[in-house]
Formats: C-alpha cells, sequence, structure tokens
C-alpha cells in the first residue's frame, strides 16, 4: 500500500533545478584562475618577442616530428624486447634470469644521458677507427646519430618495462594458470592462451605512465646532435639571445604532446575490454 | 683515441683522474640529496595543500604537479636555472636587496627539488590517503591541533606506504643530476665528459662513471630495503 | 663576558678596517670543456692555458680576486647576463649581433676561423667546396651562425656541444670537416692523431656582420666603468712585454693579430 506522500511525489511533476551543481570548469575560483591565464597569456604574447616564430615553424615541425619518431619507435621495439626480458626473469633457466635481472639493473642504476654519451662518442668512435666499417653499407647508418638515439632510448625503455613485464609475468593468478593446465592445455597452449595475454593485460595499465617518462627523456638525443624539438629551441635561443619565449614555448608544446597522448591512450584503453 | 683501457688514467693521483672523477661524484651525490629533501618538504607541503587546503590552494599545486610530471626534466631544469633564478634575481633588486646570485650547488639544488616536489607530492598524497581515518579522527578527537596530528600521527603512519615510491624518487634523484651536465654543473657525468675529452678515452672514462653511479644505486637499494623493513613492522604484510 | 665583549668588538672593527683591503671579486666565465691551448681542465681539478694565465694576470691589474666558474657555452651569455658571472673570458668572439647583448673590452687576441678536414676528403672552405659534406659545428659559436648562413645549403650541418666532440667524430669519420677557431684546433693538428686523419684547408670567406676582429672579454651592458678598466689592463699588458711573457710557452708567433 501506498504512502499518500510517496504516490503525490510521483504525480508531482520534477522540481529539481537544473544544475545542482556547477560544472568543474565553472566554479568561481576556477573561473578566476581562468581569467587571470587568459589575461597572462595574452600579455605574454603581447609583450614577448615572438618575432622569431614564423621564421622557425617549419624547422619546428621537423624537430616535432623527429621527437615523434624517436618516441613511438623506442616505445614499441623496447616493449618487444621487454617482453622476454620480464619472462627470462621469471621462468628462465638461471644463466638467462641472471643475464636479464643483470641487463635491467645496470640499465636503470645509470642515467641515460651516460649511457646514450656512451653509445655515440664511446661506440660510435670505435666503430670509425676499423677501416672496414667505414668503407661498408653500414656506415652510412653508423655514422648517423639518430641510430644511436634509437637504440640507447629502446634499451633503456626495456629495462624499465622488463621490470614492469617481470611483475606482470609473475602476477598472473596462479589459479588461471592451474585451470588451463586441468583442461589439458600444452604448456605452449597454457602460456599463448592464458599467461602471456593476462600479464600484458596487467602491464597496460602502467603504459600509459611509461610513454609519458620516455617523451620526457627524449630531449636528451639532441646532445648527440639529432635535430629534435629541443634542439631546434637551442637553435633560436643561440640564435635571438632570447631566454624567456624559446623555453616557454617549449614548455607549452611539451604540455600539449604530453595531453594528446594521455587523451588517445586513454581512449586506447577504454577501447581495450577490461575483461 | 684507442681502444685499450688504460686504467692508470684512473688513478687517484693525478696525471690520473680518479681524484676528479671522485669529487665529481660527491657533487653529484651532494645535489641528489639536497633536492631529494628540499622535494620531500615540497612534496608534504604540496599533498597537505591538496588534501586538506581550501580550493584554489588544490588546484595550484595541481597545476604544479601536472606541470612537472607532463614536461621534460631537461627542459625544467633550463626553465628553473635561466627563468627562475632570473626572475629571482629581479625580485630581489625590486625589494631593494640587490641582485642575489645563488651559487652552483645551491642553484642545482633548487632545480633538482622542484623537479622532485612534484612527483613527491603525489607519492605523499597516496600514502596519507592510506592512512587508516580512525588514526587521524582519534587525533582530532584527543583535542591535537592540526599540526600536532601531523607531525604525531599522520607523518609517521603514512611513511611505509610511501617509501616505495620514495625510494623510486631517489633512484630518479641521483640519475637526474647528471642532467645537471647540460646545464654545466660539475657534477660527474660533466666531469666525467671532460676527462674523456682531454684523454681522448672516452669508453673507459664513461664505463668508470656507469660503474660509480651503480655503486650508488645498489648501495641505495640496500639501505633503502633496510629502511623499508624497519619502517613496516608492526604492519600486516600483504605477503 | 668581558673578553668575549672585546674580542667580538675587536673582530668587527677588525672586518671594517679590513673591507676596504679585500679587492673586489669577479666570476669569471668559460666553456665548461677542454680548450687547449687556451684552458682545459687537468687531473688535478684545475684549469690551466693561455687564457688562465691570461685572466690571473688581468685580475691581478685590476685588483680583484677572480673565481673561474665553467659554464655550459650554450648559455654563457645568458649567465651573464642573469649575474651568474661578471665576465666572459673564454675566447670568445666580438660579433655586432653579440655586442647587441653584452658589452665586449677591446680584443685581447684574434683568431681566423678555418675548416679542418679529413685528409681522404677534397673539402675546400666555400660553399662549393662543402657540397654534400657533413659539417661540425658547435653550438653557439660564431662559426655555427656563419655556418648555417653560409653552408646549410651545400652541406649537412652537425651541431655539437664542444669543440672535443667535434674533434672526436672527425677523427671518427662521421663528418667530413669542422669550421673552427684556427687557433683552438691547431693542438689537435700538432697530435698524433690529428696529423694522421686530418689537415687544415684554410679560412673560409669574410663575413663582417659574423666574423669578428678578435676575441673579447664579455661584460655586462651596464659595467661601464668595469670595462674601461678592463681595457686599460690590456693595453698595459702590451705595452710592457707581460702579453708576450704570458703566450711564450704556447705559441711561438703574436696571437693578438693586427
Amino acid at each position: 500500500m501506498s504512502d499518500p506522500q510517496t504516490l503525490a511525489s510521483l504525480t508531482r511533476p520534477s522540481r529539481t533545478p537544473m544544475l545542482t551543481k556547477l560544472p568543474g570548469l565553472l566554479e568561481p575560483h576556477r573561473i578566476i584562475l581562468l581569467l587571470i591565464f587568459i589575461v597572462g597569456l595574452v600579455a605574454a604574447i603581447q609583450l614577448m618577442d615572438w618575432s622569431w616564430l614564423p621564421r622557425y615553424l617549419p624547422k619546428l615541425w621537423e624537430g616535432l616530428q623527429m621527437t615523434l619518431i624517436m618516441l613511438v619507435s623506442s616505445v614499441v621495439v623496447g616493449f618487444l624486447i621487454a617482453l622476454p626480458l620480464g619472462l627470462a626473469q621469471v621462468k628462465g633457466a638461471w644463466p638467462l634470469r641472471w643475464l636479464a635481472t643483470g641487463f635491467c639493473t645496470v640499465i636503470r642504476g645509470t642515467p641515460l644521458l651516460l649511457q646514450l654519451w656512451l653509445f655515440y662518442f664511446g661506440l660510435g668512435a670505435l666503430f670509425g677507427q676499423f677501416p672496414e666499417i667505414r668503407d661498408s653499407w653500414a656506415w652510412d647508418y653508423l655514422r648517423q646519430a639518430w641510430p644511436y638515439g634509437f637504440i640507447a632510448l629502446t634499451v633503456s625503455f626495456a629495462a624499465y618495462q622488463g621490470e614492469v613485464m617481470r611483475g606482470a609475468f609473475a602476477g598472473v593468478p596462479h589459479g588461471e594458470l592451474e585451470a588451463a593446465k586441468a583442461f589439458g592445455m600444452s604448456r605452449r597452449k597454457v602460456f599463448s592462451r592464458v599467461w602471456f595475454p593476462r600479464a600484458v593485460h596487467r602491464a597496460l595499465p602502467t603504459l600509459t605512465g611509461e610513454i609519458i617518462l620516455q617523451l620526457k627523456s627524449t630531449p636528451l638525443v639532441a646532445t648527440i646532435t639529432v635535430m629534435d624539438l629541443y634542439a631546434v629551441i637551442t637553435q633560436v635561443r643561440q640564435t635571438t639571445y632570447l631566454t624567456y619565449e624559446p623555453l616557454l614555448f617549449l614548455v607549452a608544446v611539451y604540455l600539449c604532446l604530453s595531453g594528446v597522448l594521455i587523451v588517445g591512450l586513454r581512449w586506447l584503453e577504454n577501447r581495450v575490454p577490461q575483461h | 683515441m684507442t681502444t685499450v683501457f688504460d686504467l692508470s688514467l684512473l688513478a687517484y693521483e693525478p696525471p690520473g683522474w680518479g681524484k676528479v672523477l671522485l669529487v665529481g661524484f660527491m657533487r653529484s651525490i651532494q645535489l641528489a640529496a639536497g633536492g631529494y629533501l628540499l622535494g620531500i618538504l615540497i612534496g608534504i607541503a604540496g599533498a597537505a595543500g591538496k588534501l586538506y587546503g581550501n580550493k584554489v590552494v588544490r588546484d595550484l599545486f595541481e597545476i604544479y604537479t601536472v606541470v612537472i610530471r607532463a614536461v621534460p626534466e631537461l627542459v625544467l631544469m633550463l626553465l628553473f636555472y635561466y627563468v627562475g633564478t632570473d626572475l629571482l634575481s629581479r625580485a630581489s633588486t625590486a625589494m631593494g636587496f640587490g641582485s642575489v646570485d645563488i651559487d652552483g650547488l645551491t642553484a642545482g639544488i633548487l632545480v633538482i627539488g622542484l623537479v622532485q616536489g612534484g612527483y613527491a607530492t603525489e607519492v605523499f598524497r597516496g600514502a596519507i590517503l592510506a592512512v587508516p581515518r580512525g588514526q587521524t579522527e582519534a587525533a582530532h578527537a584527543f583535542g591535537m591541533s592540526p599540526a600536532q596530528v601531523l607531525r604525531r600521527v599522520t607523518l609517521p603512519a603514512m611513511t611505509p606506504h610511501a617509501l616505495p615510491g620514495m625510494a623510486n624518487l631517489w633512484m630518479i634523484a641521483t640519475k637526474d643530476t647528471a642532467l645537471l651536465a647540460v646545464i654545466g654543473f660539475s657534477e660527474l657525468t660533466l666531469v666525467t665528459r671532460q676527462a674523456a675529452g682531454a684523454t681522448q678515452h672516452y669508453i673507459m672514462f664513461f664505463l668508470a662513471a656507469g660503474v660509480l653511479y651503480l655503486a650508488l644505486t645498489l648501495i641505495s637499494n640496500v639501505a633503502l630495503r633496510r629502511f623499508e623493513r624497519y619502517a613496516r613492522r608492526g604492519l600486516v604484510s600483504t605477503r | 663576558m668581558f673578553k668575549t665583549f672585546t674580542a667580538t668588538a675587536g673582530l668587527i672593527g677588525l672586518s671594517i678596517f679590513a673591507a676596504p683591503v679585500l679587492a673586489d671579486s669577479y666570476k669569471i666565465g668559460l666553456s665548461a670543456e677542454p680548450y687547449p691551448p687556451f684552458y682545459a681542465p687537468d687531473a688535478s681539478g684545475n684549469w690551466s692555458g693561455w687564457e688562465i694565465d691570461f685572466i690571473e694576470e688581468l685580475c691581478d691589474r685590476l685588483d680583484a680576486k677572480c673565481e673561474i666558474k665553467p659554464v655550459a657555452w650554450e648559455g654563457i651569455i645568458p649567465a651573464l647576463k642573469t649575474g651568474k658571472i661578471d665576465m666572459i673570458i673564454g675566447s670568445m668572439s666580438i660579433t655586432p649581433e653579440r655586442a647587441e647583448q653584452i658589452a665586449f673590452s677591446n680584443k685581447y687576441y684574434s683568431s681566423p676561423t678555418g675548416i679542418l678536414a679529413r685528409k681522404s676528403t677534397d673539402i675546400e672552405p666555400t660553399p662549393e667546396g662543402l657540397e654534400g659534406a657533413y659539417l661540425g659545428i658547435q653550438s653557439g659559436t660564431n662559426q655555427e651562425q656563419y655556418a648555417r648562413k653560409h653552408f646549410a645549403d651545400s652541406a649537412t650541418l652537425n651541431v655539437y656541444q664542444t669543440l672535443n666532440e667535434e674533434l672526436q667524430d672527425l677523427v671518427a669519420g662521421r663528418i667530413d670537416a669542422i669550421v673552427a677557431d684556427t687557433l683552438a684546433v691547431q693542438t689537435f693538428i700538432n697530435s698524433e692523431t690529428g696529423q694522421s686523419c686530418c689537415e687544415y684547408r684554410g679560412e673560409v670567406a669574410s663575413d663582417p656582420e659574423l666574423m669578428s676582429e678578435g676575441m673579447g672579454v664579455g661584460l655586462r651592458q651596464s659595467d661601464t666603468e668595469l670595462r674601461e678598466r678592463v681595457n686599460s689592463a690590456i693595453d698595459a699588458m702590451r705595452a710592457d712585454s707581460t702579453y708576450e711573457e704570458i703566450s711564450a710557452p704556447y705559441f711561438d708567433f703574436d696571437i693578438y693579430g693586427s
């Protein structure tokens, strides 16, 4: 039996106001902050010297492309290397395990800049010493700087991801593996159908963060003559002697890049079913 | 340049460069330690601001952490070193103190500390949230002031939760000091590059620097694991 | 208590009287890289070279205490402008572009800009002679500006952070030539590796906008008095034979130029 009040409330037209809570951006303090930001932006555009921007736009675009190429290639190849690295640390025979753990420890324990310089100046000079290498087809690649940047970034990403993959492989619930074995699947089938997909799935959420971290490592390749975005801005700083404007522009570009990457990766994450 | 490793160049006394490398290594450790401590202070302030502060403070700290986490450390270091110290100089001149010059070590510590602070804020925020609310509520019920609650209950209780993140941050701090070489600070990586340039023995010197960094990492790992075991005593382990 | 009081008063009094005796102190900026024979770090961590001797003599004459502060060359002008260093004495060329940003003293030595190339190439110090070559330049130098203006269309430019790394890659064969100050590469050319791999191909065509009359001490534009004092010190060094005495161990010709 219905409460007369409830019946009345059912027939009463809805009187809830349109907005019980202001959407995040429109809260008063946020509006003020936004206004301050816009005023600051306008002042920055008016008062600062941006005359170099149109001139350098093509170069900046090329630099941005180089940054993205370094990022994407090192992430993809690094991830592929990280998979066997993580697996070896969990399931491999002890020499393999020692090698993989040692590799990850050494790479994660030394600065990327040092590794980069070691690869480029150390190894590169080594190759140049042998005329046989210098006359071969490989020299066209070995003399360039970007392969060394690519290798250093890939190795670094592989080492950090290898640790993540180790945790992921070790953390797949045992019950699932046992159930698969109980079904009579061969060891290879267990691996390819249960263990591997589950481990990769466990590692995926951290991948977004790792990719952003890798983006933050890419400027280092400018120190070995690779012309990425940071290198172009350095050139601008040298030619125009401006301190603030190029650096602020660089900060803005990286903020936008990170934002785009995060949005894109989150969209990808949503496309991958969580179960 | 030769491929043969001339180990005599690593000797402690000149003409070996060992002493120079070790001095640079000490400088790196000083920079990392100073920056790490500054990062902890900023992190605690930031976490407190984000959790207990009013909306404006929360948003400002959010902007700070987003910028630190999205922009490369190298760019941030350039920004803080050139733009930051310039603004500081101008501010102090405007206030009548004359241009203030920050010496290399302090500038480096400031730079690393500001970067560390952004990450530390998030680590501490997560750790404080992991503290059972009953403990802070009981402290409030006892009549302790917010500062007392922070000092006596929140900080000690959040330490074991914060430790993995803070251990990671120490590793990041020691490696970020290498980036200061690009700005010209005399820490291990720059000194190594100078020594390698002067003697043309690139591979050997870079490997030597790598060994030093690795030693620092491994010793830090052992020490941090011991500290984590001490801090976790009494806590129920998830293992 | 009385003793402490007199001791403190004495110390304060002494420091007040001592103040005029304590000279000015300047932070001298130079590039944080080995740049022989002008300045290079040695195994004991000290800097030595022609320019270091010059700095010592100059500071003596200025009656000041000078501290050598290595800075990344890319950022040395901002470092001067923001007060991190007070003078740049690091083989910085006087160019009209730089003169818009900072003030220069009169020159204290001069060095032409030339091309150093691998023996196996037939590179000439002209845009046509560098066609298709890989050319090394150092970031923040006037040679970088020159190369970007004249050689960017014909050669591929590789930008390095230090001269050493350019030379390293030149020996390794990664680049075919570098454009640098002639005097700065003398040590390399005279060395064993330099003799076997590379040779000096000559000076580049002059460009008054970018090339300079010599190296000068970089100062903030507001430090006019300091500039006068530095100029008179340099003149004095040239007048009495101190300049030759400094140069004798390093060069067997007068590097002041005409």
